[in-house]
């Protein structure tokens, strides 16, 4: 396609992206620089049904004054990024000063806030990413060997964890593995231990959460490796056949170097999707045992009845790092490929 | 032709008792929390809403919409009915406007009670109140001939007794779930143990001493005794629980009362619910309990007229004796008129045993979400009440210091 031509077909979409996505993007990393004012207060009478009390209240006519020469807030650079409810600069310097073993600094560590919800997000994605991968790798090769009659029903009922909202899907598992529902009462059973409870046991929540988020996204693997391979041509599966190579060998060899871009593909859009996992979290009501980035976003600016703007825009800005620090690799190496192509 | 005339009477009489309202323009706009009493508070002012455009959200999501809404300008909803702690954000923005004028020129029935004043000012007009108390269950607690628990010690020992005795596995039940309900019953504890939540004067936190371990001790050992999955528990889930006949002991909320005790469910086991005031702890003599009431703020950001129109079908509701009747049995109502039913045992027990009312601070919210988040680790036995403590209070600094508080 002539460059021209490129540009003009973009365009909408690119300045739709700007409007949408680049935009309010800036203006969060802006927000995240700032904290609000000092809060002016004043102390007064209050008087309810239950008595009379002397106690203070935000003075709003100083405060206006304030707000109308300075609205963004108070200039707080990367104070918000470094204090105890994210990066945690100096109580990390601090713990490590005091704990004498490692494995007390790291207790230390994984206490703060930002650290806890930053490794439950991690190791959702290690676990998610690569099951999601082969799970949906698995069922494709298997639907693409079945008889074409039963394919179109099999495919619609594999692709059905999809469909269903993430909210509706996590909240019937929830329901299941409560200590009285069917799972969690037969894992009672099972075990012999009246007191189990999958949601309350933080490993087993954890555990729960992630067969979950497998279950939930295979099927976008699926979709995409069982179109990749209705293009896998045919000759030199069959030229292997007749060299007498195994099944195994047969996908080693030439189906999978055949697909390997959709895999790079499906590995970026799951990566990106389980670093933003939220959902499932609300689903189980797991926010005691299990916190996410986007959850802390969410914390912050819903969960109080004072809205921490800066906190959210600040666990924003490190989220779209993040996935950016974990979708490099993948990146770079499409990009090599791009240029060795050339 | 006798039956026509009775309507046609009845109309007129209705009709000249609703003339006082006579709303004639404006647009009202009501954002609620979703329960029985304040469906029906809404519901009585709409009769009077005359040809104003009358509008109501019902959402147990209200707090997470109340202040942008309420901060466009003009803003989605003209009225928000809040409580000691929604009220605080509202404030804390300016977002409410003062009553004073309209309390003089339409308020003829409300209570000088009922008017929240803030620095002489009235900022909210209260219809009802709230708190969370004890219910027991009588059957269970008569056959194993025990005490109705008079403090969570009692509660405590009871529990274990039933759990012997082999009738129930998790004998207690509390709101448990983590973050705000969480908090709530910490709030609660530590204010039984006479504890106060910043050093006096400032936003300082000071909950990291003996009354705050006291308290998270406590919440530990009736989580013990607590369906496993507690932590999930909020106070509809434990009010399914109580209805399965799997708790004899529970805190929950009045103003739930009235849904435990129709006639939906077991009748054995709504005949056998019983309630009682709220228990104290630790040899204190206030109750582990906090009050609530629930009133009606007016949005800042909204013309005069709708406010008016907003404040005179508002006022209709919280000034009548009807409702009041009618609804004996949906809340402790503060409206003048209301007789207090066996339903209400809760609230009046607790407002003669002296229980505070939650504390209306600006930087509270911070605190209680702090709480929230921090204590569960010590509940799941992965931290000391120490730790969980000192957690709590860095967490409520760094999120105060964002805010300006300290």
């Amino acid at each position: 396609m002539p460059n021209k031509t490129f540009f003009w077909f973009f365009l909408p979409t690119g300045l739709a992206m700007i409007l949408f996505i680049g935009l309010p993007i800036i203006s969060t990393g802006i927000q995240s620089f700032y904290a609000q004012h000092d809060q002016v207060v004043k102390e007064v009478k209050k008087c309810d049904p239950f008595g009379c009390t002397v106690s203070i209240v935000v003075d709003n006519e100083e405060t206006s004054k304030i707000r109308e020469a300075k609205p963004l807030g108070k200039f707080n650079g990367f104070g918000t990024y470094t204090d105890r409810n994210h990066l945690a600069v100096d109580e990390i310097k601090k713990f490590w000063n005091e704990t004498e073993s490692f494995g007390a600094f790291v207790d230390q560590v994984t206490n703060l806030p930002f650290y806890k919800a930053l490794i439950f997000t991690l190791t959702y994605c290690l676990f998610v990413t690569p099951n999601v991968l082969l799970l949906g790798f698995i069922i494709a090769l298997s639907l693409n060997a079945v008889a074409r009659k039963i394919r179109g029903p099999l495919i619609f009922g594999t692709i059905l964890p999809m469909i269903v909202t993430p909210l509706v899907g996590s909240l019937v598992l929830f329901w299941m593995i409560d200590s009285q529902g069917i799972i969690g009462a037969n894992i009672q059973n099972l075990m012999n231990d009246p007191y189990l409870s999958l949601k309350s046991s933080k490993t087993l929540t954890w555990i729960t959460i992630i067969i979950y988020g497998i279950w939930h996204h295979s099927p976008f693997a699926f979709v995409v490796f069982y179109a990749a391979l209705q293009t896998v041509p045919q000759e030199p599966i069959e030229a292997a056949i007749i060299d007498g190579a195994t099944r195994f060998q047969r996908i080693k060899h030439i189906v999978l170097p055949h697909i390997y871009p959709v895999v790079t593909f499906v590995a970026l859009i799951s990566l990106m999707d389980n670093f933003r996992v939220f959902e499932p979290i609300i689903g189980f009501s797991a926010e005691g045992s299990a916190q996410s980035l986007s959850w802390l976003i969410y914390d912050n600016l819903v969960n109080e009845e004072v809205i921490l703007f800066g906190s959210a825009a600040a666990t924003s800005m490190m989220t779209i790092i993040g996935i950016a620090i974990l979708l490099a690799p993948v990146l770079i190496r499409t990009w090599k490929e791009f240029k060795t192509a050339r | 032709m006798r039956k026509i005339l009775v309507t046609l009477l009845f109309l007129l009489f209705g009709t000249s008792a609703f003339a006082d309202c006579n709303i004639k323009s404006g647009s009202i706009n009501i954002l609620a929390n979703d329960f029985p009493a304040l469906r029906t508070f809404v519901e009585t002012s709409k009769q009077c809403k005359g040809s104003a455009d009358f509008k109501v959200t019902h959402s147990s999501e209200h707090n997470k919409i109340a202040v942008p809404a309420l901060t466009a300008n003009p803003s989605e909803f003209s009225a928000r009915i809040a409580a000691n702690s929604s009220i605080v954000p509202l404030m804390n923005q300016d977002l409410i406007r003062p009553l004073d004028d309209l309390v003089k020129k339409y308020g003829k029935g409300i209570q000088d009670s009922q008017l929240i004043t803030i620095d002489g000012k009235v900022m909210a007009v209260a219809f009802m109140a709230n708190t969370q108390h004890l219910y027991y269950r009588e059957d269970v607690l008569k056959d194993l001939g025990i005490a109705i628990p008079k403090t969570y010690e009692e509660v405590v020992a009871a529990s274990e007794k039933i759990r012997a005795s082999g009738k129930m596995q998790y004998p207690y039940a509390a709101a448990y779930k983590a973050g705000w309900n969480l908090a709530e019953e910490f709030v609660n504890m530590f204010i039984g143990h006479g504890g106060e939540f910043f050093k006096s004067g400032s936003a300082e936190p000071n909950i990291n001493n003996a009354k705050g371990v006291a308290t998270l001790n406590m919440l530990k050992k009736l989580s013990e005794l607590s369906n496993p999955d507690y932590l999930t528990h909020d106070s509809e889930a434990i009010k399914v629980e109580w209805e399965s006949g799997n708790v004899a002991l529970m805190t929950l909320w009045a103003s739930r009362s009235g849904t435990l005790l129709d006639d939906e469910g077991d009748p054995n086991i709504t005949k056998a619910t019983k309630l009682t005031g709220p228990a104290t702890v630790g040899g204190g003599n206030i109750p582990a309990a906090t009050l609530w009431w629930d009133g009606f703020t007016l949005a800042k950001n909204r013309p005069d007229a709708d406010a008016e129109a907003t404040f005179r079908a508002l006022a209709h509701a919280a000034s009548n004796k009807k409702m009041v009747a009618d609804a004996a049995d949906q809340a402790v109502w503060l409206v003048e008129g209301f007789v207090p039913g066996p339903k209400s045992i809760g609230v009046i027990e607790a407002v003669k045993m002296g229980a505070k009312p939650y504390p209306m601070l600006p930087q509270m919210g911070l605190m209680h979400g702090a709480l929230g988040s921090e204590i569960v680790e010590f509940l799941q036995g992965k931290e000391s009440a120490e730790q969980a403590l000192k957690d709590v209070e860095a967490a409520y600094i760094s999120k105060a210091k964002e805010q300006g508080f300290l």
